[in-house]
């Protein structure tokens, strides 16, 4: 007997896949980050930046995380963290204004004044500035949002990167913009 | 306060929780407790395999809803537990596993016995904690209790250095309020939102075909009643999964028993017609769903869960509740009660053709009386225990077997581990049921492939004198993957053939249990009946069944229910049925 029903199909809610910002606080205890970081292993979500500090009340960590899913992961990410027990608030501050910043280390080869030169006029249009320099590179700081930090990178990249060091992005959400959200 | 040893304040923190039974083995790290509990007041069982002490904690806690205890030693003794833990962790048991860790001082030196107990089970607990301070140690122990019993309950995980054991502390018990202040960031939400209860009521009284599928959450809860108040009330039929079965007693109108893989035609016909589903503390399981995009592809979905995380994880949910079933589903009735509807008429059709679905194809299989069929050996348990005992049931055939063969009618009867499919969980939840209700009769439907998983503890069984009765399912096979070998791989059977295997006869003679056995259709109820006369000890049944029965229906895995195969047509070969709406 095969009589075959018409398919039906549940209508599924579309969805785009974006980068989220997702601020987590925490209590502070032995093993939190490592809770933290093995649920996204676990459950095959990809971290592309974690950082994690201490913050201004006792025993609380924050912990800001970038990653990148449809509404669907994201909503999964974001109850996931909640359910974890140390887990004192979790806010995706993406769609929310805030002010994002990465600090990153770079380390250029800077061997002919040619390319001096044209580094320094880059790090002068990026309020960069020179931490280290030896007689082949230069070593620079630079600050600002992951659009910025990249956009800088691929400018140095022509003269060949020799390393680089990314704190991941930090990110608070604007006071200003408060009450301009709640309206 | 007089000082205390750690091991004490262990003790303390147990009877405090009132604790009356813990199960586990023990060594090196953990010898201080098991000193302390050698004159405390609470019965201390001696298990011969971890993993079983940690499924009889898991199966005394499912039978009574009281938090299982488990205790092992550092290294293997806590790595046995793993299975145990991912078990109960993956069906919500509050467990409490007390492991022994190497003196503080040699963590992370490679010690003798040494493993990094906190990190193996992350993933498969609630929580888990390492003492690093005496001081902490009895509020730890008491938050870990309070954790695995409230919100979602699971199993929480307390890894004590020996050295903390055996320290001494002027301590105070640490009171409830201690423990809530020591978890800021956890507060399980009960009451539902009342909007989105409305709304709720709304769907339902608006509803055509709607259905209650209702799992393991309605048993946690304790809302049997409210499930069954609801569906009278509004007269709808109500599908359980594995985990709740029983919760809805099986021989009501209303009944269309399990749903999903091995569900009923009736069930799977019901969902997938369905204009409203009504997940009362089910988690969407692939298991359940089969294709998710065309499961119940034409209903609305209210989910009630305390969980929010089981929320529009799988399916998309229109109307998401987070809360207590039981406390949901009450605040439900009051408000469908505000605005009755005639439902007795709102449902006629619909049931009409229910009924038709059940009598088209009813569950049942091919009764002969050449042979033994497992699904006889489980109507003739159900006859012999007048359909009152406990069963629990390892995985694989004989479990799909016993969950639909066996009427459950109150909710904590069918014990099975659903989420994980632990081979080797029946047997030994059995024996924890049994310390948990000493007046029931307890059955363990088992595979004679998941028996031989934790047989060893059939000495434990004789040692305490648990009769539970262990009916094995005898085929001489994996049955399960000897039956997908035989639908989807072309009859490979490769490694499932177990015809090599221990007399179980005389293996339960060597432990000093009964050993029977059953090779025709007749031996069956006498060898039943001779079982229900043995009070003192364990028996063990060895029913030697059809070897290559299936379990019908199925719907292959990843499939829709449009293609549930019904009756296979000859061997190797299968007749795919597929539903018309």
């Amino acid at each position: 007997m095969s009589e075959i029903a018409p398919l039906k199909v549940r209508p599924q809610p579309k969805t785009e896949v974006k980068k989220h910002i997702i601020v987590v606080r925490v209590q502070h205890n032995f093993g939190v980050l490592t809770r933290i970081t093995s649920l996204f292993a676990g459950r095959g979500y990809n971290i592309e930046s974690l950082t994690v500090g201490k913050t201004h009340e006792p025993n609380v960590a924050r912990i800001t995380i970038v990653v990148e899913g449809d509404e669907r992961i994201i909503e999964q990410i974001i109850k996931q963290l909640r359910k974890l027990i140390e887990t004192l608030r979790v806010r995706d501050i993406t769609e929310v204004p805030h002010i994002e910043r990465e600090l990153v280390l770079i380390k250029v080869y800077a061997g002919e004044d040619k390319a001096r030169d044209e580094i320094m006029r880059l790090i002068s249009i990026f309020r960069a500035k020179v931490v280290d320099v030896s007689p082949d590179t230069y070593t620079i700081e630079v600050t600002g949002d992951s659009d910025k930090i990249d956009a800088f990178i691929e400018l140095l990249r022509p003269f060949g990167l020799k390393d680089i060091a990314r704190t991941g992005t930090l990110a608070l959400t604007r006071e200003s913009a408060k009450n301009l959200v709640q309206e | 306060m007089p000082k205390k040893r750690g091991a004490d304040i262990v003790i303390d923190v147990l009877l405090e929780e009132n604790v009356e039974i813990v199960f586990g083995l023990p060594g090196g790290a953990i010898m201080e407790v098991y000193d302390a509990l050698y004159k405390a007041p609470l019965k201390n069982i001696l298990a011969r395999h971890e993993q079983a002490a940690a499924h009889m904690a898991d199966g005394y806690a499912r039978s009574t809803g009281k938090v299982g205890v488990v205790m092992a030693t550092s290294g293997p003794g806590a790595t046995n537990l793993v299975t145990g833990l991912a078990t109960a962790y993956m069906d919500s048991v509050p467990m409490v596993a007390i492991t022994g860790q190497v003196p503080t001082h040699y963590i992370g030196t490679d010690a003798f016995q040494e493993a990094d107990v906190v990190g193996i089970t992350r993933p498969i607990t609630k929580h888990n904690f390492l003492v690093t301070d005496i001081k902490d140690l009895a509020l730890i122990l008491r938050e870990a209790f309070y954790l695995a019993r409230t919100g979602r309950p699971g199993p929480v995980l307390v890894d004590i250095p020996k050295d903390i054991t055996q320290k001494e502390y002027d301590y105070k018990m640490p009171t409830e309020k201690d423990v809530i202040d020591a978890l800021p960031g956890y507060r399980p939400h009960y009451e539902g939102n009342p909007v989105q209860i409305k709304k709720a009521a709304e769907l339902i009284r608006k509803a055509k075909r709607p259905v209650l599928y209702v799992g393991g959450g309605a048993v946690i809860s304790g809302a049997a009643e409210q499930v069954r108040k609801l569906a009278e009330l509004t007269r709808i039929p109500v599908t359980t999964t594995n985990m709740a079965k029983g919760v809805f007693d099986e021989t009501h109108p209303l009944a269309l028993h399990m749903l999903g893989m091995h569900g009923t035609y009736y069930a799977n016909m019901a969902v997938y017609n369905s204009d409203l589903l009504i997940a009362v503390g089910a988690r969407f399981d692939d298991r359940v769903t089969g294709k998710i995009d065309e499961f119940a592809p034409e209903a609305k979905i209210i989910h009630i869960d305390i969980d929010p995380a089981s929320i529009s994880k799988n399916i998309h949910v229109d109307v998401p509740i987070v809360g207590d079933v039981k406390i949901v589903l009450e605040k439900l009735l009051k408000e469908l009660e505000k605005k009755p509807v005639e439902w007795v008429k709102a449902r006629e059709s619909w049931l009409k053709q229910i009924e038709k679905w059940k009598e088209k194809h009813p569950l049942t299989y091919q009764k002969t009386d050449k042979i033994i069929k497992p699904q006889y050996v489980i109507e003739e348990i159900y006859n012999v225990t007048k359909g009152e005992a406990i069963i629990s049931a390892g995985v694989g055939q004989h479990q799909m077997w016993a969950a639909m063969f066996y009427k459950y009618k109150y909710p904590r009867q069918f014990l099975n581990s659903g989420g994980l499919g632990t081979m080797g969980y029946g047997f030994p939840a059995a024996v924890g049921a049994k310390f948990g209700n000493p007046d029931k009769t307890v059955f363990a439907i088992e595979g004679d492939g998941s028996f031989v998983m934790n047989m060893q503890d059939v000495i434990t069984a004789v040692q305490y004198r648990i009769p539970v009765k262990i009916a094995i399912i005898n085929n001489e096979f994996l049955g399960m993957v000897r039956q997908w070998q035989q639908f989807f791989y072309d009859s490979r059977y490769s490694s499932v053939c177990l015809a090599v295997h221990p007399d179980f006869v005389k293996l339960a003679e060597s432990m000093g249990a009964v050993g029977l056995r059953a090779t025709k259709p007749d031996e069956v109820k006498p060898v039943l009946e001779k079982a229900m006369e043995i009070n003192d000890r364990p028996v063990i049944m060895d029913f030697v069944v059809d070897r290559e029965e299936n379990v019908l229906p199925m719907v292959p895995a990843g499939k829709s229910y449009r293609e549930m195969i019904l009756t296979p047509k000859q061997k190797g070969e299968a007749e795919t049925m597929y539903l018309v709406g």
